[in-house]
């Protein structure tokens, strides 16, 4: 199967890329979960991480994002190298990560308060941030006083709000029902239109990767590296609303149906 | 407690058992017990004698400063046990070994090296108490979701904002959990070492009472000190209900 190529699109960010994975082995014990992997990540694109369960998708992230140590190989960021967590990334956690004795507004400004940002105006931030992942009105309210869904917001709304350049996103919608995860698919795509931000996603949905993503990369399991890396060309422009009926949607969803699922039978 | 579909207030099968202790005492059984209600009225006269006074305030003092050597020492220990392993391994058996230790068959020792004074008290009080507190401290650390760590480090946490904005209140019910029975095995710990001392504080009223047989003031003054453990206790478990909101959900 050839990669899809892309249209213009591709020819401006070929270049520029804001995360850089050169050459990432990790091993946990005699586990090896990763094995040479390299992978650009387009400045100002969405990259969907893909692959079956256990193949090494948070421990990418978390390698990315400076909570592990690669076992050999390095990542770049803006050209740097990446030696810890840094203000230029923030992550979003699958398991929501909140404080379960702050409000929901100081959750959200937790990344800021943690960063020296004075009260008032890290709670103005945090509430712009509230209301733009619809949690308006929750700002009072505690995490155990929330659904799934919404905690997962809250997790989404305090990444954003320390204003990282590279977004780090280890299945932010698995907590929700299916009509709230296009919902949320939306607003994530509309979130990559109007951030400009770097977007790197972890899911385990086929369909979910292809709707939301400029570039999909798809892992096999272990060791896992990148066995292929597509890209959507030409339904990325239209409404939303038409992307799921879109024959090259539909065809690359198919695609990568194919190569996966000799690693579920 | 219901009788007959009727709540009572709490506490009024104290009642109950204030009412055979009358009983038992009238019925002059044995000089051992007199009546409760003679023990409510040496009480009311105790109370403001200089004697009783001067023991509670010595008792309090001692009580608080061990206390608060046992919280201040016990909390930060326990939870760098529960953060460093190594920490962790030499110290824990230990932290066991002197939780389950018969603690008063070290008061004579501790006599020898800190003398026969407040001081001595104050440190039995911490011994008593400092065991329970470290290891609630640890258990509450290493109960500490692993992902909430790595969120605070992800958002650069110095490890002070770590340790005073998570870990602290990630652990803090098991923290007052502990608190609250250090601080029972404080009272204890206390009259412990003032019986033992017996020159000092409430020890010294409970020898004088028991050596002349003034059994109306020995009772009087241990009902007061039951009824301030108990308060103390409650107020401590109130306290804990406070957090349990997020306990259940970490
Ligand atoms: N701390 C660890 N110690 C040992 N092995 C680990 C550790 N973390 C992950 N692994 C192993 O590494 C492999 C990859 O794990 P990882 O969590 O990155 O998978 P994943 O792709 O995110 O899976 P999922 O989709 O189920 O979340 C797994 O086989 C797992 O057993
Ligand atoms: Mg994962």
């Amino acid at each position: 199967m050839q990669p899809i190529k892309s249209d213009t699109r591709r020819a401006v960010t070929e270049t520029d890329s804001a995360v850089s994975v050169r050459n990432v082995s990790k091993v946990y014990g005699d586990v090896q979960a990763l094995k040479d992997l390299s992978l650009e990540f387009p400045r100002g694109e969405l990259t969907s991480l893909l692959g079956p369960s256990g193949c090494g998708k948070t421990t990418l992230l978390k390698i990315i994002a400076g909570l592990l140590e690669p076992t050999s190989g390095q990542i770049e960021v803006n050209g740097a190298k990446v030696t810890g967590p840094g203000p230029d990334r923030s992550f979003v956690f699958q398991d929501f990560a909140l404080l379960p004795w702050a409000s929901v507004i100081r959750n959200v400004a937790f990344g800021l308060e943690l960063r020296g940002v004075a009260k008032s105006e890290r709670e103005a931030i945090a509430e712009k941030y509230i209301r733009e992942v619809g949690l308006a009105g929750f700002e009072k309210k505690f995490p155990h006083q929330l659904s799934g869904g919404m905690r997962q917001r809250v997790g989404l709304a305090r990444a954003l709000s320390v204003n990282a350049q590279v977004l780090l996103l280890d299945e932010p919608f698995s907590a929700v029902d299916e009509q709230t995860r296009r919902k949320f698919q939306e607003d994530l795509l509309e979130l990559v239109k109007t951030e400009k931000k770097t977007f790197i996603f972890v899911t385990h949905s086929i369909e979910e990767a292809v709707y939301v993503s400029d570039q999909i990369a798809i892992l096999l399991p272990r060791p896992s590296r990148v066995s292929e890396i597509i890209r959507p060309s030409s339904f990325r422009d239209k409404s939303v609303d038409n992307i799921r009926r879109d024959p090259e949607y539909l065809d690359i969803v198919d695609r990568i149906w194919a190569s996966l699922r000799s690693y579920v039978e | 407690m219901y009788v007959y579909g009727h709540k009572l207030p709490a506490l009024s099968s104290l009642i109950l058992w204030a009412l055979l202790w009358e009983v038992v005492g009238r019925l002059g059984l044995t000089f051992f017990i007199p009546p409760f209600s003679e023990v409510l009225v040496t009480l009311v006269g105790l109370i403001p004698t200089p004697a009783f006074l001067n023991a509670l305030f010595v008792t309090a003092y001692a009580f608080l400063a061990g206390v608060f050597f046992a919280i201040a020492i016990g909390i930060p220990v326990g939870i760098l046990m529960g953060k460093n392993r190594i920490l962790d391994e030499l110290l824990l058996p230990w932290v066991n070994i002197f939780l389950s230790a018969p603690l008063t068959a070290l008061v004579p020792v501790l006599m020898v090296l800190f003398g026969f004074g407040t001081r001595t008290v104050i440190i039995t009080t911490a011994l008593f108490a400092i065991w329970i507190i470290i290891l609630n401290a640890r258990a509450g650390v290493r109960q500490i979701n692993r992902s909430l760590v790595e969120m605070a480090r992800s958002f650069g946490a110095s490890p002070m904002d770590a340790f005073v904005k998570v870990y602290f209140w990630a652990a803090l019910p098991e923290i007052l959990g502990g608190v609250r029975i250090g601080v029972i095995r404080a009272v204890k710990g206390v009259i412990i070492g003032q019986l033992l001392i017996s020159i000092v504080g409430f020890g010294a009223l409970f020898e004088l009472y028991s050596s002349k047989f003034l059994m109306a003031e020995f009772w009087a003054v241990l009902t007061v000190l039951f009824g301030l453990a108990f308060a103390l206790s409650e107020f401590l478990a109130y306290l804990e209900r406070k957090v349990s909101y997020y306990a259940a959900a970490r």
